[in-house]
C-alpha cells in the first residue's frame, strides 16, 4: 500500500460517497472500499486500466475528468480524489472547479516540482528535470502543468478556494505544511497532498 | 415442422395491452434455457435478442442447424457462464420463433395475419417477457443482458421494472433511435414492399415469398453491422473466383458475394413481415421522450446496477449514444459503470470473438454475483 493512499484512506470518513477521478488499476478504490465501507466509483481515461477494475470488481466509467465529470450533479459525493493527475490536464483550472462541484470536499495530490532534486536537476544539467516521481523527457511528458508545493498554495488563493489539510509526504513521512514552514515543505516534499472545499 | 413444434413455448393469458392501442391475450411466447436454476433462484439471467436473433442463444439451433446467435459469449465456462447461471431467452413478440408474431393465425378471422397483425414496440416486447419470471418463480433476476435491439429492452425492462433485476448490461444501444438508424430500416421495409411476391403482407395466404426483397433488406442492413476498415480489411476489392472483372453484372468482387449469400441465407430463417414489425418497434424506440425528455427518470426508481459496453467502430449506435445513457444514470447517482471496447468489427463486434469484450462481460457478471447487492 502506497503511503500516499493511506494518508487518503485517513482522511475519508466512514460509509462516505467517493470519486476516483484517475483511478488507475483501483488500488486506492479496493483499499477504500474494504477499509473505509465507502461508496465508491473511478473515472479512467486508459481501457486497459478500466478492464483491471472491472476485473476486481470496481464501478468504473471510461472517461475523461476534463470532459466527463460534468454529468455529475453538484455534490453528488463527499469526496472526490485526484491522485497525482491535475498537472497532466489542459486546464487544471476547470478540473479543480469541477472537482470541488461535484464534491463537497476533494483531496488532490500533486508531485511537488520545487523538491530540490528537481530544482537541482535543472541547475545542475540545464535540462528539464528527470527524477524517479518524474521519469519523462519533456516532449513526451504526459505532465503538462507541473507545480510546486507552495503554487498549489497560491493557486488556492487566485482560484478561491479553501485548504482545509496540507501535508507534505517525504521518504514515508507525513507532515503538516503551514505558512511559516512552507519554504521548506516546498523544498523537501516530494509530494503535497490537500484537502479542500470551496 | 417437428421440429418447430419441439420448440418451448409458454401461453400468456393474461390481457396484455399493448401500446399501439390493442389489447393481446392468450398468446405464446418461445423461449430457450440453459444451465439450471440454482434452489435460491437468484442466478436467472434474461437475454434479450435483437433483430434478426431468436430463443436460441448458444449451442446448435435446432431450426437452422447452425451455432446460436451469442455462442462466443454464452455456454459452459463462458463470458455469461451457463455451468453458474440460468439463462433464459425468449423470442420477441412480432418474431418469427414460435412467439405471437405476423405468420401466426388471427384467432378471430381464422386467417394469416400478416399485416393485420398490431404494431408492436420495445415496451410491448419487455411487458410480455415479464411473464417469464413468474413461470419459473423467479422474484429477481440476478441480469438482464442484451446487446443492439436486446439493449434497448434491458433499458426498458429496468424502467417497466425497476426491482426486477440486480444487474443489467446494455450492450451497443441506444435510448432514442437515431434518424440514421430509422433511415436505415427504412430501406429495409420498402425493399420488401417493393418484392411483387410481398402481396401487402398476404404471401403466406398465397403461398408465395417476398424473399428477393428480404434479402436486400438483410444485404443492406449487414453493411450498416460492420465497419469500412473491417469491411476494407476482410475484402478489399478482392475478386470473386475470377482473375478479372467480368464487364457484367454477376458477383465480380468477394463482398458482392458475400453479401448475397447472407441474403439469401437470411431468407431461409425468417419472415419478412416479422421483419417489417421489429424495424419498427425499433425505430418507434425513444425511452427519452417516454419520460419527456429527461432519460434519467427511467431509471430514477430503480436499484439496478448497470455495465455499459460500446464499441470503437460501432457507427449505427456509435459510443456517443450509449453514453448518453451513462450521463443519464450518473446524474442520479446510479450504479454505473461503462467501457468502450477497440475493435475494428463495427456494431457486430458484440456477437463476434472480441476477446477484450468477453472478459469486460465475464468479469462484470461474475464479480457481481459474489457481491450482495
Amino acid at each position: 500500500m502506497k503511503t500516499e493512499y493511506k494518508i487518503i484512506s485517513d482522511i475519508i470518513e466512514k460509509n462516505s460517497r467517493v470519486l476516483d477521478v484517475g483511478c488507475d488499476d483501483g488500488t486506492l478504490m479496493e483499499f477504500l472500499k474494504v477499509n473505509k465501507n465507502t461508496n465508491i466509483r473511478g473515472i479512467e481515461i486508459s481501457k486497459e486500466k478500466v478492464q483491471i477494475c472491472i476485473a476486481k470488481g470496481l464501478t468504473v466509467i471510461e472517461g475523461n475528468a476534463e470532459f466527463d465529470l460534468k454529468q455529475f450533479p453538484n455534490n453528488s459525493f463527499d469526496y472526490v480524489v485526484l491522485g497525482q493527475t491535475l498537472q497532466a490536464f489542459v486546464n487544471p483550472e476547470i478540473v479543480i472547479k469541477e472537482l470541488l462541484r461535484v464534491g463537497k470536499k476533494a483531496i488532490v495530490t500533486i508531485p511537488n516540482f520545487g523538491h530540490w532534486k528537481v530544482r537541482l536537476n535543472l541547475l545542475m544539467r540545464g535540462t528539464m528535470p528527470i527524477t524517479s516521481s518524474l521519469p519523462h523527457d519533456w516532449y513526451n511528458t504526459p505532465n503538462i502543468h507541473m507545480c510546486t508545493i507552495k503554487d498549489f498554495v497560491k493557486f488556492s488563493k487566485i482560484i478561491g478556494f479553501k485548504i482545509f489539510k496540507s501535508l507534505a509526504l517525504k521518504n514515508k513521512n507525513i507532515s503538516n505544511i503551514n505558512n511559516s514552514n512552507l519554504f521548506f515543505k516546498n523544498l523537501f516534499g516530494e509530494l503535497g497532498i490537500f484537502l479542500i472545499e470551496k | 415442422m417437428n421440429v418447430k413444434n419441439s420448440i418451448k413455448k409458454i401461453i400468456i393469458k393474461k390481457p396484455l395491452k399493448l401500446d399501439c392501442g390493442q389489447t393481446i391475450d392468450n398468446f405464446p411466447l418461445a423461449y430457450e434455457t440453459y444451465g439450471e436454476l440454482n434452489e435460491n433462484k437468484d442466478n436467472a439471467i434474461l437475454i434479450f435478442h435483437a433483430l434478426t436473433g431468436d430463443q436460441f442463444v448458444t449451442g446448435i439451433n435446432p431450426i437452422t442447424k447452425k451455432d446460436g446467435w451469442w455462442a462466443y459469449a454464452v455456454g459452459p465456462n463462458k463470458s455469461i457462464d451457463t455451468n453458474k447461471y440460468f439463462v433464459i431467452c425468449a423470442n420477441v413478440i412480432g418474431g418469427c420463433m414460435g412467439s405471437f408474431g405476423p405468420s401466426h393465425e388471427n384467432p378471430q378471422t381464422k386467417k394469416i395475419y400478416g399485416t393485420d397483425f398490431p404494431v408492436i414496440t420495445i415496451n410491448d416486447m419487455v411487458n410480455a417477457q415479464i411473464n417469464l419470471l413468474d413461470f419459473f418463480g423467479i422474484d429477481k433476476l440476478f441480469s438482464v443482458v442484451g446487446g443492439s435491439m436486446g439493449g434497448m429492452q434491458v433499458l426498458q425492462f429496468v424502467s417497466n421494472f425497476p426491482n426486477k433485476a440486480k444487474t443489467a448490461i446494455p450492450i451497443a444501444c441506444t435510448s432514442s433511435h437515431s434518424a440514421q438508424n430509422i433511415a436505415f430500416n427504412e430501406l429495409g421495409r420498402q425493399a420488401i414492399a417493393a418484392d411483387h411476391n410481398w402481396l401487402d403482407g398476404d404471401y403466406i395466404t398465397k403461398s408465395t415469398l417476398p424473399d428477393k426483397g428480404l434479402a436486400v433488406a438483410r444485404m443492406a442492413a449487414h453493411i450498416t453491422y460492420l465497419s469500412k476498415k473491417g469491411l476494407q480489411e476482410k475484402f478489399g476489392r478482392k475478386l470473386q473466383e475470377r482473375d478479372d472483372l467480368k464487364f457484367g453484372f454477376d458477383a465480380d468482387f468477394q463482398i458482392e458475394s458475400y453479401l448475397r449469400y447472407q441474403g439469401s441465407v437470411f431468407v431461409d430463417r425468417f419472415d419478412a413481415n416479422s421483419y417489417l414489425y421489429i424495424t419498427r418497434a425499433m425505430d418507434y424506440f425513444d425511452l427519452v421522450k417516454q419520460f419527456n425528455g429527461n432519460l434519467s427518470n427511467a431509471f430514477k426508481n430503480s436499484k439496478t446496477k448497470f455495465f455499459i459496453i460500446s464499441f470503437t467502430s460501432d457507427w449505427l449506435y456509435p459510443t456517443q449514444e450509449n453514453k448518453e445513457i451513462v450521463i443519464a444514470l450518473n446524474a442520479i447517482g446510479a450504479n454505473v459503470g461503462f467501457v468502450e471496447i477497440e475493435s475494428d468489427k463495427g456494431h457486430d463486434s458484440f456477437l463476434l470473438d472480441v476477446p477484450d469484450f468477453l472478459k469486460a462481460l465475464k468479469n462484470f457478471l461474475d464479480k457481481s454475483f459474489m457481491e450482495k447487492l
